[in-house]
């Protein structure tokens, strides 16, 4: 039996693993000490699980542990980051470029940044989503200090030319963060060869708990930050703040499996994924947001035209997917991230973003597929938009009354 | 966003969806709202010669709210002279439906769409 | 093996069996991220809803005046700096005595153009009302006293304080702020008395009161404007943003509500243990820091004369019993506390430092138990230094 809604949100958020959680209950239990108490068994317990964990994160990136300072989760992570790196190297220029479809924890920091008096530069992307390498050189000033690139975006799922960029950044002496929160588990991380100085992780988009992330800080060149959190001096002074324990084996736990896991993970989630793909592109008028090629197995964003989001929502609610990211389907704002690729407003509010994950199966994506045709077929029924396509009408040249 | 019984029901259950044959006589059509804002509605009457709204059709592109909205009036246009219908305020639609606050500009939608239905007829039949 | 005899509540707390059975389902089935439309998002935002009803009711606040954390550090920290952000500098005045995560925004906002007043405190660790109203003279615009020190567990007379800067000269207004993490639980705490007195702001962590780690509050008040620490999706009504930590928050909740409710039984059996174990202590030459305040029910701040505190915890540590020597933010630092620096405590009593904080599972076996420990420790260590000199 299907058990509905059935979650097709994996990027929102993911379950937490069982081997995750299984992890991480005895750390709320008995081995509950404070990571920072040292003087007793229970904290250097805690301490040597934290360390571990810190070595599970490392690894999944190939980056050195000591690179790795824990934080509250991405958002918290992007504005060290960000905010961070833009104070301290202040003095070398005061300009930073981000990208129009950044997450809103890179994009709601910028503009804090601005407020006090930095530049910064929004990238356009192209109609597939991608930052073009050339209007990236050409925005590049003398005084840029700071680039902030996603690896992968959470609505669209594309992955950026990180390496690209990193090399040009490199080059220039400018410091590079990347907010990876889509992208552990689902593309080879390697901090190694790339030439990244920041990058932001989530546990609880790779199978582990809320509340818990990290910010890797490259120590070869060294890069300085200026803390955002003070007080006891926890992690290095980067960071203050008693560590969850818990939630850091969770973390450590979770990107262990996705390392061990991924390949063969990925493979099997892009079968879903295609299957998807080819079981909804016989409907009409539906369009592909984002460049299929450069981006992750997991994703998909579709906008089927003539259809608006919201009714289509409430049409498919056995379907637990989204509309615009998470954190603005609050609003009735059409997506930021699809309108940026140049789609029009209609479009972008009949989106449906599937992010296909660790526990979906075949039965549940033909079920989605069954469940879309029919509920597009209704609504087209009930649209005036579809019947004037129907009759011919070139919507664009029809005089809409404002209202 | 939780939606009231009557919306749901409306919204499965859609009253009058259709349009009428271009040929057919009295017809007007009220068509409101623009596809970038998220809603379109296309409110049609057929009025007989006694100027009754004998009978009315919708079909809308938008949420589920402005379904409702358009699906209640086809309703309550019914029997309704011209007049009679225009004196349907967005303030009743909303209460009938249990509107929340940001939807209330469904049922402003669904209003617009019944002035323009009349004023279309009115200026088909030269009033 | 055994496990150790707790005896460091202040530093963390084991977490209560029904807060852990609260929290598992959100770690679970119930998955959702609350930003979500769907049924998995709605259901882990109502569980967000109800967490933040029962904080706010277990403190006397308004759900609307809780705003999440990581926890006590960020609700420090975000105060500290979100409201001098709305404001243009000025003084700031915090006690001498605060945890490290109010002192170190503070000082960080002396970069900023502010003047950093810390006041002082008495030899029992109270701060002292003559000296605070005469620092009112300067018209601070922040103020931040706790309301029970981590390591003496004294206590403030927070009301007091706040009604001297509520009749501040000129008319002069300061946002006034009290951290309550070690309060939380311990004591009697009702935001809406503190608020009519003129405290503005509380902080709140889940991890001292049988809650997990990972979570804490901001208890505001909504005329006080603040800049959010952490930007990026507007959650929390702008003031930090970044995905409900939702099982840590339902944790947070179920232990408020627990804490709330056991309190008055827990701080008379507390108390009890405390007196016993501080009668002991006393007996072998102790002395205690801030015995003649009042202070939280479960903590003991004392020094042997002559004795290394580090000393003496690692060796209570192999024999079974976990306690501390100064707080646990700082237990890396070797400094003698800040705290007893600022009673004015000697350098070598300071040194000689150990803090035990009692707990609702402690027994009077325990403390028993552990005072014969001590005993036989002390015997040892100052035959050992006796034999060194």
């Amino acid at each position: 039996m299907l058990k509905l809604p059935i979650y097709l949100d994996y990027s929102a958020t993911t379950p937490v693993d069982p081997r995750v959680a299984e992890k991480m209950i005895p750390y709320l239990v008995e081995k509950f000490g404070n990571p920072a108490s040292r003087s007793h068994a229970f904290g250097w317990e805690a301490e040597a699980a934290v360390e571990e964990a810190r070595a599970e994160v490392a690894k999944l990136v190939n980056a050195d542990p000591k690179e790795i300072i824990w934080t509250s989760g991405a958002t918290e992570s992007n504005n060290l980051a960000i905010k961070g790196a833009a104070h301290f190297y202040s003095s070398k220029g005061k300009h930073l470029i981000t990208v129009k479809t950044e997450h809103k924890a890179v994009l709601d920091t910028c503009r804090e940044l601005e407020r006090e008096g930095f530049e910064v530069t929004y990238l356009d992307v192209m109609e597939n989503g991608l930052v073009d390498l050339e209007a990236f050189k050409a925005a590049l000033r003398p005084d840029t200090i700071v680039v902030s690139v996603m690896f992968v975006n959470n609505e669209i799922g594309v992955i950026q030319p990180i390496a690209e960029i990193g090399e040009i950044c490199r080059a220039k002496g400018i410091i590079f963060h990347v907010d990876a929160a889509q992208a552990t588990g689902k593309v080879e991380v390697d901090l190694e060869k790339l030439k990244v100085d920041l990058m932001s992780f989530s546990a609880h988009k790779t199978y582990g708990p809320k509340g818990i992330g990290a910010l890797y800080v490259r120590r070869k060149p060294r890069v300085r930050l200026e803390a955002q959190m003070h007080g006891g001096g926890h992690e290095r002074g980067f960071r203050s703040g008693t560590l969850p324990t818990h939630q850091i084996v969770g973390m450590g736990e979770a990107f262990r499996i996705a390392r061990e896991e991924m390949g063969e993970e990925n493979e099997r989630i892009r079968t879903l994924r295609d299957r998807l793909l080819k079981g909804l592109t016989d409907i009409e008028h539906v369009y592909i947001n984002g460049d299929l090629e450069h981006r992750i197995p997991h994703n998909l964003n579709i906008s089927f035209a003539y259809v608006e989001g919201e009714s289509m929502m409430m049409a498919i609610k056995d379907l637990a997917v989204s509309s615009g990211s998470a954190c603005t389907s609050a609003s009735l704002e059409p997506s930021y991230v699809l309108r940026a690729l140049g789609r029009d407003d209609e479009l972008a509010h009949s989106s449906i973003r599937f992010t296909i994950g660790r526990f979906n199966t075949e039965e549940e994506i033909d079920y989605a597929i069954r469940l879309l045709h029919e509920k597009i077929g209704k609504l087209r029924e009930l649209s005036p938009l579809w019947e004037m396509v129907q009759e011919g009408v070139d919507l664009n040249t029809v005089q809409w009354a404002a209202h | 966003m939780a939606y009231s019984e009557k919306v749901l029901d409306h919204y499965e259950h859609p009253r009058n969806v259709g349009s009428f044959g271009k040929e057919e006589e009295g017809i007007a059509t009220g068509m409101v709202g623009a596809p970038a804002c998220g809603d379109v509605m296309k409110l049609q009457i057929k009025v007989g010669k006694d100027g009754v709204i004998e009978d009315a059709k919708f079909k809308t592109y938008g949420c589920g709210s402005a379904i409702a909205s358009s699906s209640l009036v086809t309703e309550w246009v019914k029997g309704k002279t011209l007049d009679q219908a225009l004196e349907i305020k967005n303030t009743q639609i909303a209460e009938e439906l249990a509107l929340p606050p940001v939807k209330i500009h469904c049922s402003i939608l669904a209003e617009d769409a019944i002035k323009a239905a009349v004023a279309d007829y009115k200026k088909k039949h030269g009033e | 093996m055994q496990l150790p005899v707790y005896f460091d509540h202040n530093a963390t707390t084991p977490i209560d069996h029904a807060v852990l059975e609260a929290m598992l389902p959100w770690l679970d089935t119930r998955f959702g991220n609350p930003s979500s439309r769907h049924e998995y998002g709605r259901a882990a935002r109502r569980a967000v809803d109800e967490a933040r009803a029962q904080v706010a009711e277990a403190v006397g606040a308004h759900a609307t005046e809780v705003v999440f954390t990581s926890g006590g550090s960020e609700a420090n920290n975000l105060f500290i700096k979100g409201a001098a952000a709305c404001l243009a500098p000025g003084v700031l005045a915090v006690s001498a005595i605060e945890h490290p995560c109010v002192l170190n925004p503070a000082r960080q906002l002396v970069k900023r153009g502010w003047n950093l007043q810390m006041l002082p405190v008495d030899e029992e660790g109270r701060v002292d009302p003559a000296r605070f109203a005469r620092l009112l003279e300067q018209k601070p615009k922040l103020i931040s006293v706790m309301l029970a020190n981590n390591e003496t567990g004294v206590l403030q007379d927070v009301i007091g304080l706040a009604d001297l800067a509520a009749s501040m000269p000129g008319g002069a207004r300061a946002w006034f702020h009290s951290d309550a993490v070690q309060a939380l639980g311990k004591m009697p705490l009702d935001f809406r008395a503190l608020n009519a007195r003129g405290v503005h702001a509380l902080t709140l962590s889940a991890h001292k009161i049988g809650g997990p780690k990972g979570a804490g509050a901001l208890v505001l008040d909504k005329r006080v404007e603040i800049e959010p620490l952490i930007a990026g999706g507007g959650h929390e009504r702008g003031l930090r943003s970044g995905t409900e930590n939702v099982a840590a928050i339902v944790g947070f909740a179920t232990a408020c509500a627990l804490a709330v409710r056991r309190r008055e039984k827990m701080a008379t059996e507390l108390a009890l243990l405390r007196d016993r174990l501080e009668a002991g202590l006393r007996e072998i030459g102790a002395t205690v820091f801030g015995d003649r305040a009042p202070r939280l029910p479960n903590t003991i701040y004392f020094a042997l004369p002559n004795l290394d505190g580090e000393t003496l915890v690692t060796q209570l540590d192999r024999s079974g019993f976990a306690v501390a020597s100064g707080a646990a933010c700082s237990s890396a630092n070797p400094e003698p506390s800040h705290v007893l620096q600022a009673m004015s405590v000697g350098a070598g009593l300071a040194r000689g430092a150990v803090r035990i904080s009692l707990g609702p599972g402690n027994t009077a076996k325990q403390v028993d138990e552990f005072l014969l420990v001590v005993k036989s420790l002390v015997s040892k260590l100052l035959s050992l230094t006796a034999i060194a000199v």
